[in-house]
């Protein structure tokens, strides 16, 4: 089980929960684990999040390794300019 | 109605064209005779990236005509440099790293031209003043005038 | 991918990485030879022009172009109803700030456009158009907006964050952080409340959109454009036109100037579209009142700061609450905003939340660093405020509540190692910071965070019969990327910097490219050049190894050649590069790698800025005297362009803190369109702009690099308001700092 920290409107999407347990080895896991299991975060995980794992962040990459003691954060999608 | 034709010298070298009345030196100088060296920025004379001299004289050829020049001598950036032989200020703004775009390096580098033509012994102060109708985004213009000042120096050990 | 190549530290001997060669587009560019989006041309081509909305908000009744069309000498009139559908959200706001459909939502949204043999023919085609408005009540101002009653943009685009019963303009809320504010507000022995506002500013890029369009009866397309993103412009135009990606082929100019604005699309698929109907190429250029009417600038924004200190300068809890109106369209980039205020600081207690609200302004784009220099300009004078008023040095109180490695950062993740500290360090030890002030002057720091990225990224390097190296990628070159990639192409393979050409390529050359942002390139197309020439190396070797006569894993790379390794290798002398080009042919082929990824691993940067001031209290204006940046870079492969990054970030920081805004009339028009009244900074405005580079290496690339061209851009805004407030006594909470604000400021105090 992997430990994820969600933002705060996610958060309030799921009755304040900041932090939650998700089976999950990969990102791809991780998300469709979260859509599954918290409906109510669908709508943005379709808009699309980041994710930092042990403090380097990700946007798409799929097979992404998740450990069971990584540091798993959901951000808002990061765009640069 | 009829075009104007216009006789000139570009660069050195002689030169014609027709333009219309309301044609600008810089539209007539991209657009008729493929020197597209000089930008338009702005096409109200604020950011100096077309500039060029006429008989000597720095303007921004976006607010002169086209017929203007009928019988000057126009001097672009593609007149800087001599055959392969770069003008000082052209291989100081390479050394310097005076350039990141690039889009206002024409502009600028007419406009230090002529600054060094009159005054070869500028200060800091008195180059920023007389590239201050020389817009640049990317630089900050510290390069830029440090560039010039290295090009000023170099010039006048040579002279 | 994040690579781990833990042999590579910024401890390695680097032999050109670290030094400042020539770039190879000098001549070019000094020489007036380069092309940029205005300056090619095709045979029969056509020019095109856009009709633009006058209205500020406007319901679009009919738009009769029969008489444009008949015009002697236009070819092509193109409106909404030429367009199909888009279904992507995004691409179909994309479409719809290009080409108005049912409403014209801004001053100078484009209704229509033409192409037509001339300059003037095009103009009078223009005025042949008929547009049959209704006028609609605008609104320009982000508070405005979210109140109730006001004008509304669109139905239905609020989204399940917003709670109910506030404007349909406000679209969605994010909120960030841990801890318990109350709680820490309560621990304060003082607490901060101020809103702070900034202004609409644009990314002010010389050169104006530019593009060429070619398309075919048979569907096929060629596109020349200014543009930060290729590879963006073709599968957005692909998407609109609804042409498959490979049949559309778009190659970059040199560009003029992006810092974001230039990361998405305004006048390309409109060229197609015209090009198209008209059976000939069309080139579009836009004036310069059409690119600050019309293209993407960032947000304006009203925000909210509760800061609590204790008298010892520890900040026991940060809030901010931030508005940003991203124009017509959902998308300001207010959560990055929010995520990135207090980044800086290690914080038991922080939450900041963020509201996207809508107005009748053109679409914002992305202005280096989106939405962190408006939050930073907040916090961090907020912070200064707090410090002053205890007589705590800032950067002190700035250290003493910094971020390091393992702090949990204020929007979330835990941070590896950072360089945060040492700018802070660097910047205190620094003899500007003891360096006397006159009367009428004062000095002001702030701190500034940025995420950088990484993303899809091609390379191909192929090496020539003669030996040298073309390297072959697909980000256009904003500040001397390209010298930068050759740099590190000849670092790998051992070989002279002036051995490797480094060269754009269009669409058709590689599969797909992030657009040049996100202080991405020399990270992640780094990382790809350092791979394609790992792979390369690994393929020459192979060649050696064989005519050799000997096993693979028995050759090594060395110095540009290749050298047999090990006990049992044998005795060969070396075999240069140039020596296995020549013989590519016999022995198997020509010789290249070639690396694609989707780059993950960057590492965040940090910056503090100090810088003085003087203002003058007859005329509120004010002088930046001395300024000098201290940012970390993880490795400056090219410490020339290093710098240049730096000095461009905090001019367009000063710019945005003393002078740049967007005024709106009462009627929702812009009212400075042009460079003479929308006053960046010009050369007798600043003084040199000194720099610091810092190198605490990111782990996460083989040479150690992070991004540097968005942090320096984060705190000036700040730092130049704590610079004037030091020098005049007095505290301003709005930007910009122009001199009939000051004044007024200096006499109310």
């Amino acid at each position: 089980m992997v430990k994820v920290r969600l933002w705060g409107s996610l958060a309030s999407a799921i009755g304040d929960q900041t932090e939650v347990e998700i089976e999950a080895g990969t990102l791809r896991e991780l998300l469709d684990g979260l859509a599954e299991r918290y409906p109510a975060l669908r709508p943005q995980l379709d808009r699309g999040v980041s994710v930092a794992i042990d403090g380097i962040m990700y946007n798409d990459s799929w097979f992404t390794p998740i450990k069971e003691d990584s540091e798993v954060v959901l951000l808002a999608r990061l765009e640069g300019g | 109605m009829s075009k104007i034709h216009v006789t000139t010298t570009i660069n050195g070298d002689p030169a014609e064209f027709l333009c219309e009345a309301g044609d600008s030196l810089l539209d007539v100088l991209r657009d008729r005779l493929s020197l597209t060296g000089s930008k338009e920025g702005c096409g109200t004379g604020d950011c100096g990236a077309c500039s060029v001299t006429v008989d000597g004289r720095l303007v921004c050829s976006c607010l002169v005509l086209g017929a203007e020049v009928e019988g000057r001598s126009v001097e672009t950036i593609e007149g800087m440099a001599e055959g392969e032989t770069l003008h000082p200020l052209q291989r100081k703004f390479i050394e310097h790293a005076a350039l990141q775009c690039g889009i206002c390096t024409p502009g600028i580098l007419v406009a230090a031209r002529s600054l060094l033509e009159r005054n070869p012994d500028p200060t800091e102060e008195e180059v920023r003043y007389w590239l201050a109708g020389n817009l640049c985004r990317c630089t900050g213009y510290d390069k830029i005038i440090r560039a010039v000042l290295a090009a000023a120096a170099e010039m006048r050990e040579a002279s | 991918m994040a690579l781990d190549s833990k042999q590579d530290t910024n401890k390695r001997d680097f032999k050109i990485v670290g030094t400042r060669p020539p770039r190879p587009d000098g001549i070019d560019k000094v020489t007036g030879r380069a092309r940029y989006g205005a300056d090619m041309s095709a045979p029969g081509m056509l020019v095109g022009l856009v009709l633009r909305s006058p209205h500020a908000h406007a319901r679009i009744k009919s738009i009769d172009t029969s008489r444009a069309e008949a015009l002697t000498g236009v070819h092509a009139v193109v409106t909404r109803a030429d367009f199909g559908d888009v279904e992507d959200g995004a691409t179909a706001d994309t479409l719809d700030n290009c080409m108005a459909g049912a409403k014209a939502l801004y001053d100078g949204h484009a209704v229509a456009a033409v192409a037509a043999t001339s300059d003037a023919v095009a103009k009078q085609a223009l005025k042949l158009i008929e547009v049959e408005y209704e006028p609609l009540p605008h609104v320009t101002d982000v508070d405005e907006a979210m109140a109730p009653g006001a004008p509304v943009l669109h139905e239905g685009r609020t989204n399940e964050t917003v709670p109910q019963g506030m404007s349909a303009n406000v679209i969605s809320r994010c909120q960030f952080g841990h801890g318990d504010i109350e709680a820490g507000l309560a621990k304060a022995d003082r607490v901060l409340e101020r809103t702070y506002r900034t202004e609409a500013t644009h990314q002010g890029y010389i050169e104006p959109h530019a593009c060429l369009a070619s398309m075919g009866s048979d569907g096929q397309a060629d596109l020349w454009c200014c543009t930060q993103g290729h590879y963006m412009v073709r599968n957005t135009c692909a998407a609109i036109l609804g042409l498959e990606q490979g049949k559309l082929r778009v190659t970059a100019s040199e560009i003029g100037g992006g810092f974001g604005g230039k990361t998405t699309v305004f006048l390309e698929p409109v060229a197609l579209m015209l090009s198209k109907k008209a059976g000939r190429p069309v080139k579009m250029v836009m004036t310069r009142s059409e690119v600050l009417r019309a293209t993407g600038p960032t947000a304006s924004s009203s925000i909210d700061v509760r800061i609590g200190m204790t008298k010892d300068g520890r900040i026991t809890a940060g809030f901010a609450e931030l508005r940003y109106q991203g124009g017509a369209y959902p998308g300001s980039p207010v959560d990055m905003g929010a995520m990135s205020a207090f980044a800086p600081y290690d914080l038991e207690n922080v939450r900041t939340i963020g509201w996207d609200v809508v107005t009748n302004r053109p679409r914002q784009a992305a202005y280096r660093a989106p939405g962190a220099p408006i939050a930073a300009f907040a916090v961090e004078s907020a912070i200064d405020e707090l410090a002053k008023g205890f007589g705590l040095d800032p950067l002190e109180v700035r250290l003493k509540n910094a971020a390091r490695e393992g702090t949990r950062a204020s929007y979330g993740p835990t941070y590896r190692a950072i360089g945060l500290e040492a700018t802070l360090r660097t910047a205190k030890d620094h003899p500007h910071w003891t360096a006397p002030l006159g009367p009428n002057q004062g000095r002001g720091v702030a701190c500034g965070f940025w995420f950088n990225f990484g993303g899809d990224t091609c390379v191909s390097l192929n090496i020539t019969p003669d030996g040298t190296v073309t390297l072959t990628e697909g980000n256009p070159d904003i500040g001397g990327s390209r010298a930068s990639m050759s740099m590190m192409a000849a670092e790998e393979l051992g070989i002279p910097y002036d051995k490797v050409r480094t060269v754009i390529a269009d669409t058709g050359s590689l599969g797909q490219n992030e657009v040049t942002d996100g202080s991405r390139v020399t990270f992640a197309v780094g990382l790809a050049t350092i791979e394609a020439a790992r792979a390369a190396k690994r393929e020459m070797c192979r060649r050696a190894a064989k005519v050799w006569g000997i096993d693979e894993d028995a050759v090594v790379w060395e110095d540009g050649a290749a050298k047999p390794s090990g006990p049992n290798a044998g005795e060969f002398p070396p075999m240069k590069l140039e020596e296995i080009a020549a013989i590519a042919s016999n022995t198997g082929g020509p010789i290249a790698g070639h690396f694609e990824v989707n780059a993950e691993g960057a590492g965040v940067s940090f910056a503090t800025h100090m810088v003085d001031t003087e203002v003058d209290p007859e005329t509120g204006a004010v002088k930046v005297l001395r300024y000098t940046v201290f940012q970390d870079a993880g490795k400056a492969v090219h410490p020339d362009y290093v710098e240049g990054q730096f000095q461009g970030g905090a001019a367009q920081g000063i710019g945005w803190a003393l002078n740049e805004e967007y005024v709106y009339g009462e009627d929702g028009t812009l009212q400075n369109p042009g460079f003479l009244d929308y006053r960046i900074p010009v050369a007798s405005d600043l003084p040199m702009i000194d720099t610091v580079i810092l190198e605490i290496p990111n782990p996460g690339h083989p040479y150690g690099v992070r991004g540097v061209g968005e942090t320096s851009i984060v705190p000036p805004l700040a730092a130049v308001a704590n610079s004037v407030s030091d020098a005049s006594g007095v505290r301003l909470a709005d930007l910009p700092l122009s001199p009939p604000k000051v004044l007024a400021a200096i006499r109310s105090r």
